[in-house]
């Protein structure tokens, strides 16, 4: 840990909509190959600050660089190829494809071939085709739902769902992945399952945004936690200091801020 | 091998397409082949006009190759228009604007009268057909980008105004008589596709049959080309984007480019069949580009099922030859049936009665029909 | 370009603008009453207007009044005039909530996509349309009376100034204002304005949805009614296709101001008018009806929720 080249910065960002602020100067570091868990009570802001990671929301001020590469501004499909995968608090796959198409969209993120190699069905076209069945059955296996490859995903199971949107968003080749409350919904043996499967993920290199109000999961997995309160960064460190935190305590049971 | 992995994807369909995909290859493409077959040889004589009993097909009142011809022109826009409304969810209600560029692109190119060349002299002398239909094709294409690339960006609400607008504003241009496009008087002696067989031009003035043929010819090089889309990253771009645009987006689908694409790629066929279309009539004025005609391929679309190329083939083909087919059967009972009066009205009616009864069309597409249907089971609040 | 020409009738082309985007701005209303409260644009009220223009038309052939033969004295034109006002307005309105019980309320029942709205829509347009279109043969109508003089009454600025235009001018604010007061003072405003903001909570506190929404599209019906009268005193004149261009029209005004805010279809709709006008002076009034076109665009493209916003209800869908 001692060379830790930082992969996303979150620099002083405030968001606000119309009067209510939102994001009050959140400022946090994401060092490569790491889990990092977000946390913090309902409302907290978790969500709005993954949205202006993804480009979805604009910061009203500071910064949020990839790579040292500013992203606020850019355009959402741009961001996603920069290499920052996202999955959703409320599942949103399309319905109405099968699983596998569902991931081939994500494979299609870094596919060049456009109208005219797909219209001509130049060679191209069967490469990346191919590429990106091959691709998307590897991921499947590897989430762990390989047998309902051609299932329609509305027909899926909760959990094979949630699988499902975190192969889609690999297949999109993230250096960054941002799960926005994946064990939503699960018994506690999904969880631990889930919590092998994102151990798996950050083994085979790409970094772990973790958002997430269930604290015995963040604590099981992620090497730094980020607390958040009322949009506002109320503590940072291993989850041995967080849980031990005073501010955080009060923030999870309730208790008024003395301070 | 591939194409069976990548089709294998899909659930199966039921109903027609089930019924095709239940055949073998070998014999889905034999129906197939038959089918097309039949196309070619329906407007030839001993087809068409069997001697000794009836042909229920036939319309007697006008020329069958004709009704034919314009069937085949309305299958080729449905099938444009397809693309825009069916596969990228974009309303579109002023296509048939995009067969009026074509169209005019191709007779001010062409004709020794057009204006470009007896008042403006930017031509010294009329561009051959074969030059001057890719040039014609590529003029739509732009006029779509053009008009896309503001409008594609607002909510659907607004793109269909606009494109409503669009094409009156055409029509607004083609009836200034001292304009280029010449108004009520038009432009004539638009020229006819070139080739002879023994010394005979192919195309004449007055055999429908081979514009026929050439338009059904084009029908199917493009039908290839829109399925091959279909069944691409372009069509998977255009599926997300439809169940869920954010979504799609943030999956790193460029959803204004494929959108664009999706508004050109339609402009274009729908130029595509204006060049043909003009290139048959010889002569167009400004009365040919009503409002109606985008509202009657829509229609076409919708009532053979969005999203679905067989379906759009089907509702193109109904609405330009039942209209005709009932007056002509009309004819033979000795009643006077005036459906042409009468077809703007009934077209306008099966889009309401479509829309509440069966949104998926004649011949749905299956994804668009789970869509639909899905929605209907979240029942709306406060109703 | 003749700017010489703008400048000449500068006085003039401002005293048509403001009637023309009278008329407009009263058929805007319409559109926005309809999206502020569904998201919707509603466009079959094109035709909810033309069907006004030819019951106003009708009822004054019925009174035994045309072309050729106008009522004599102020107290009788006045009446003749509100006859055909009520008729208009009767036929509007009544044909304004038929289309959103035959096309509209069906496709909520069963949640249909806003594209199936959308299509609905223009399927009731067109059979409106094609109604009337046969019934008429298709031909122009100009067989109505003159009901309110043409002829200049004073100068103002340089501008001859006709009862046609008061008229229609007054006519146009009266009903602005009233409606404004009643979406602002009212139970059943109230109504109208819960609904634009929260659907939903709405229906939760107890206001009838389904009432609120016939509510709307019989005030645009009201509106249209008045608007098709006017026009028949301003054009005297009428077709079955006359609706197409002029809806294209309101519905570019109330995208100036801000679709679904009421203010903001009345100052579209002048500003409309006015523009056109100034407009058709520089480069000709056979492109008069481009103009329209033009600025709907431009306002699309640059500002999509025109001047004033859009209000009555969300900001966005």
């Amino acid at each position: 840990m001692s060379e830790r080249k930082p992969l996303l910065e979150v620099d002083n960002v405030t968001l606000r909509f119309g009067g209510v602020v939102a994001l009050d100067k959140v400022d946090f570091t994401l060092y490569e190959g790491e889990i990092l868990g977000l946390i913090g009570p309902n409302g907290a802001g978790k969500t709005t600050c993954f949205n202006a990671m993804t480009g979805v929301y604009m910061p009203t001020d500071g910064a949020i660089r990839f790579r040292g590469q500013q992203i606020s501004g850019k355009k959402r499909h741009k961001i996603t190829k920069m290499g920052i995968a996202r999955t959703f608090q409320n599942i949103r796959l399309f319905p109405e494809m099968t699983a596998l198409e569902n991931v081939q969209v994500g494979a299609d993120a870094h596919n060049r071939g456009s109208v005219p190699s797909a219209m001509l069905r130049l060679p191209r076209f069967w490469q990346e085709e191919r590429r990106g069945i091959k691709r998307a059955e590897e991921l499947l296996e590897f989430v762990g739902i390989k047998g309902r490859t051609h299932e329609l995903a509305r027909n899926l199971p909760y959990g094979d769902q949630r699988r499902l949107e975190i192969a889609r968003a690999l297949a999109t080749d993230p250096t960054l992945l941002c799960l926005d409350e994946p064990a939503a919904g699960f018994n506690p043996a999904e969880k631990v399952a889930l919590l092998e499967l994102i151990r798996k993920i950050r083994d085979s290199g790409v970094t772990v945004l973790l958002i997430e109000h269930d604290m015995r999961l963040v604590m099981g997995v992620t090497d730094r936690i980020v607390v958040l309160e009322f949009g506002k960064k109320i503590a940072e460190g291993t989850p041995a200091e967080v849980r031990d935190n005073p501010k955080v305590v009060a923030a999870y049971l309730g208790v008024p801020d003395a301070a | 091998m591939t194409d069976v992995q990548i089709k294998n994807g899909a659930p199966e369909p039921r109903g027609f397409t089930g019924k095709l995909n239940a055949m073998s290859k070998p014999g889905r493409w034999a129906a197939i082949t038959a089918l097309v077959a039949l196309f070619y040889l329906m407007p030839l004589g001993w087809f068409a006009d069997p001697p000794g009993f009836y042909n229920p097909l036939v319309t007697f009142s006008s020329d069958f190759g004709t009704v034919l011809f314009d069937a085949a022109i309305f299958v080729l826009l449905a099938i444009g228009l397809n693309v825009v409304v069916g596969f990228a969810g974009l309303l579109d209600l002023g296509y048939f604007g995009f067969f009026a560029v074509g169209a005019y692109a191709m007779a001010l190119l062409t004709s020794p009268a057009s204006k470009l060349i007896t008042d403006y002299h930017w031509l010294d002398s009329p561009w051959p057909w074969l030059a001057a239909l890719p040039v014609a094709i590529v003029i739509t294409a732009l006029t779509g980008v053009l008009l896309g690339w503001p409008t594609l960006r607002l909510r659907g609400d607004y793109l269909a105004i606009v494109t409503l607008g669009f094409a009156e504003m055409i029509r607004v241009i083609a009836v200034q008589s001292e304009w280029v496009l010449g108004g009520d008087r038009g432009i004539s002696a638009i020229p006819h596709p070139p080739g002879e067989i023994g010394g005979e031009p192919i195309f004449g003035f007055v055999d429908p049959k081979p514009y026929y043929w050439l338009v059904l010819t084009v029908i199917i090089v493009v039908v290839f080309g829109v399925r091959n889309l279909a069944r691409s990253r372009v069509g998977r771009a255009w599926v997300s984007i439809r169940e869920d645009e954010d979504a799609a987006e943030l999956m790193g689908v460029p959803t204004f480019k494929f959108k664009l694409w999706a508004f050109a790629i339609g402009a274009t066929i729908g130029g595509l069949s204006g060049a043909l279309w003009a290139s048959k009539v010889n002569f167009m004025n400004s009365t040919t580009f009503s409002l109606e005609n985008s509202i009657l391929v829509l229609a076409a679309v919708i009532l053979g099922g969005a999203g679905s190329i067989p379906g759009a083939i089907l509702g193109g083909f109904l609405v330009a030859y039942v209209p005709e087919w009932l007056r002509g059967l009309g004819g033979f009972l000795g009643l006077d049936i005036n459906t042409t009066e009468y077809r703007y009205l009934i077209f306008g009616l099966v889009l309401i009665v479509m829309m509440i009864f069966r949104p998926q069309g004649i011949w749905p597409n299956r994804r668009r029909e789970a869509e639909i249907k899905d929605r209907q089971k979240e029942v709306a609040v406060g109703e | 370009m003749d700017f010489s020409e703008l400048f000449r009738n500068f006085p003039e082309l401002t005293t048509t603008g403001l009637t023309q985007g009278a008329i407009y701005a009263l058929v805007a209303l319409g559109y926005t009453l309809v999206y502020g409260v569904l998201r919707l644009i509603n466009f079959a009220h094109s035709e909810v207007f033309m069907v006004g223009t030819f019951a106003a038309m009708w009822t004054w052939n019925a009174l035994g009044f045309n072309q050729n033969l106008s009522p004599s004295g102020v107290l009788i034109s006045a009446g003749v005039l509100i006859a055909g006002l009520l008729a208009a307005v009767a036929v509007s309105s009544a044909t304004a909530v038929a289309v959103e019980l035959t096309a509209y309320r069906p496709l909520r029942k069963r949640n249909a996509p806003p594209l199936a709205f959308l299509i609905s829509a223009i399927g009731a347009s067109f059979v409106i349309m094609e109604i009337i279109g046969i019934a008429t043969d298709r031909a122009p109508y100009g067989n109505m009376p003159e009901l309110v003089s043409n002829k200049p009454l004073f100068t103002i600025l340089g501008a001859e100034i006709t009862p046609v235009q008061i008229v229609i001018v007054v006519g146009a604010l009266v009903m602005l204002v009233g409606l404004d007061w009643f979406i602002n003072n009212t139970r059943l405003g109230r109504g109208v304005r819960a609904v634009a903001q929260d659907p939903d909570s709405a229906a939760l506190m107890g206001v009838n949805k389904g009432r609120v929404i016939g509510l709307v599209f019989l005030l645009g019906g009201v509106m249209a009614g008045v608007a098709a009268v006017f026009a028949n005193l301003k054009y005297g004149f009428t077709k079955f296709n006359l609706g197409f261009l002029f809806g294209l029209k309101a519905f570019t005004a109330a995208v100036l101001g801000g679709i679904g805010n009421l203010r903001g279809a009345v100052l579209g709709g002048l500003l409309l008018g006015l523009v056109e006008n100034y407009a058709s002076a520089l480069v000709g009034t056979q492109f008069r009806d481009l103009v329209a076109f033009v600025v709907l665009i431009a306002v699309l493209m640059f500002r999509p929720t025109g001047i004033l916003g859009e209000s009555l209800g969300r900001a966005r869908a």
